[in-house]
């Protein structure tokens, strides 16, 4: 397209919601540098008279130190379930030709219509008949379900992009499965597998339903659970909730500044076309 | 939330070419059986479809949590249309979904659209953008409860735009407040939709409008908005999908309250289950809501005539 006269229109209204997403960030981050005292006496816009860390050395002593190592523990062991189990899934959608491979696809894509607040009820008595309540594997095994059917579509999509030569030539070689998955799927499906990564580790990263209905105790509490404490005990401090927020916060922003390409994919879920 | 946005669309473009299409026939190179596939459906199967037909049959049972379930026919879901607020959130739950597409879905295609465009500050404006969706909905809820607190908030701040400032205190602007950090939080994903199908229209349709002496809006309403019609369908399922499922945010900011004037259904089927401990009726609405979801997706899949298929690229 041919830009002869700059499109006015387009440049205001991208301006103002620049303003509508960027404000509340704003507001948060001089909050979190800031007294009590000062922010309730000069409002939400004013930079902070004395600077300080106090907001966030308080959330990490009080309890959010713990909360950050728990939700570390839930990411990593969601990220490394569903990289364990969906790509050898995914190799088998793509090449299998069992009948009960085919079935095993459409019962990944029902489940992808199964929002986890459906089965809330029934995970809540069977990870409590399990002796998982209040465990951290209890939080961790039904995230790392709920993330599989995403992250099955975005590896297939992936490694149907294989060409069939490829496999032929291997198998020609005398290669067993085994060799075909680890030697030519896998190098070749680096894409997808660093998108499910981020994508799951997101998905654990802020899951919110099933900590807040199978824990309770400080000791398996996540941080999207420490902030909706906070926000209920203590909801009038302001820059102690909104350092909170960005404590948060800060490891989803590391990722998106180093591996933004990864990341949007798996938002998009099967990569931008 | 994000978990079924990405899957329409992927479903959309996945489906039909799953397990053996046509021409992909390649004999000689030996094939992977059941047993690689098998871990993961064991484990999804376990903790995901079980569950599912768990809920289907406690809908149809009566239980406190303590004693065994009893089979209670048809009670629970009698007893729920016999329930003025499990009506009303029902009619809630879909009057947030509508307001949450209808002022969605302009301002994602035209902020979509615009950042399809290769220009420098662009790539900067969209990485900025885009930050929301990061966020968990705790986060993001938490977040908009501070910013809009009635007494230390910008309201606070700003009579002359809030009035007396307390935007929890009555039904309207509770639902705006809803309506608005929902829109906040997902606009950049359905943007996101809406930029990949936008740099997808092919460049050719633009060059003959030039030359017809078309202007950029009738280029923009002619090409661009036809061309997007399937983007739409997926990004408005996505929103359907996620709007009967809201909770976190109604959790945080409203607490279903003030009253029940926000308790949407997927709000009250916490409470019903985890407050009262009626664990009968709180699965039959989970039910609910699952087929209310899949209704609307498939009348709207329907009506869209997205299920054939149709091209767009119709004239090429």
């Amino acid at each position: 397209m041919s830009r002869r006269r700059p499109n006015f229109l387009a440049g205001f209204g991208s301006t103002v919601w620049l303003l509508v997403v960027g404000l509340p960030l704003y507001v948060m981050l001089v909050a979190t540098f800031q007294n009590r005292a000062d922010y309730g006496s000069n409002g939400p816009f004013a930079l902070p008279e004395h600077f300080t860390f106090d907001n966030y050395v308080n959330d990490f002593n009080g309890g959010f130190g713990q909360y950050f190592l728990n939700t570390v523990i839930v990411t990593l062991s969601v990220v490394a379930i569903v990289v364990l189990l969906v790509a050898p899934l995914s190799y088998a959608i793509v090449r299998s030709r069992s009948r009960v491979t085919g079935l095993v696809f459409r019962l990944f894509l029902l489940g992808l219509a199964i929002p986890s607040q459906a089965v809330i009820v029934p995970m809540f008595f069977a990870i409590s008949e399990a002796g998982l309540y209040d465990n951290l594997i209890g939080v961790i095994l039904p995230t790392a379900a709920f993330a599989m059917p995403v992250c099955a579509l975005i590896l297939t999509g992936v490694m149907r992009d294989i060409t069939p030569e490829l496999y032929e030539a291997m198998t020609m070689d005398g290669a067993t499965h085994r060799r075909v998955f680890f030697q030519l799927v896998l190098p070749l499906s680096k894409s997808g597998i660093s998108t499910i990564v981020v994508f799951s580790a997101l998905q654990a990263w802020n899951g919110f339903l099933f900590p807040l209905v199978l824990t309770q105790s400080a000791e398996s509490k996540v941080v999207t659970m420490g902030l909706y404490d906070f926000q209920t005990e203590h909801g009038v401090d302001m820059p102690g909730m909104l350092a909170a927020v960005v404590i948060s916060m800060i490891p989803i922003l590391l990722v998106y500044l180093f591996a933004r390409r990864a990341l949007v994919q798996g938002l998009m879920g099967v990569g931008g076309k | 939330m994000t978990t079924t946005a990405t899957a329409v669309s992927a479903a959309s473009k996945g489906v039909q070419r799953s397990g053996r299409g046509p021409g992909r026939s390649h004999e000689g190179a030996s094939r992977p059986g059941f047993a690689w596939a098998a871990p993961a459906a064991f484990f999804f199967g376990l903790f995901a479809i079980v569950p599912l037909l768990l809920v289907v049959v406690l809908s149809f049972a009566s239980w406190d949590g303590l004693s065994d379930p009893e089979f209670a026919g048809l009670d629970n879901w009698k007893k729920l249309f016999d329930d003025p607020i499990m009506i009303k959130s029902l009619w809630l739950s879909l009057l947030l979904t509508f307001l949450g597409v209808v002022v969605q879905t302009p301002l994602s295609i035209l902020l979509g659209v615009w950042a399809a465009g290769h220009q420098r500050n662009r790539a900067v404006l969209s990485a900025i953008y885009f930050v929301p969706l990061l966020l968990s909905a705790t986060a993001v809820s938490v977040l908009w409860r501070a910013v809009l607190d009635p007494n230390f908030g910008v309201p606070a701040h700003a009579k002359w735009l809030f009035g007396d400032g307390n935007l929890f205190g009555n039904q309207s602007t509770a639902i705006a407040v809803l309506i608005f950090v929902g829109t906040w939080q997902f606009t950049p994903l359905h943007t996101l939709i809406y930029q990949g199908a936008a740099r997808s229209v092919p460049r050719v349709l633009y060059q003959a409008a030039e030359i017809d002496g078309a202007g950029r809006y009738r280029q923009f309403f002619h090409i661009t908005l036809p061309q997007l019609r399937n983007s739409v369908v997926t990004s408005m399922i996505l929103m359907v999908v996620g709007g009967l499922t809201t909770f976190d945010t109604v959790l945080i900011l409203t607490q279903g309250g003030p009253g029940t004037d926000t308790t949407i259904s997927a709000y009250y089927m916490y409470q019903k289950a985890f407050k009262t401990f009626d664990y009968g009726t709180a699965s039959a609405i989970g039910v609910m809501l699952v087929l209310v979801a899949t209704v609307i997706s498939l009348v709207m899949v329907r009506l869209t005539g997205y299920d054939k298929m149709n091209s767009t690229m119709e004239g090429m």
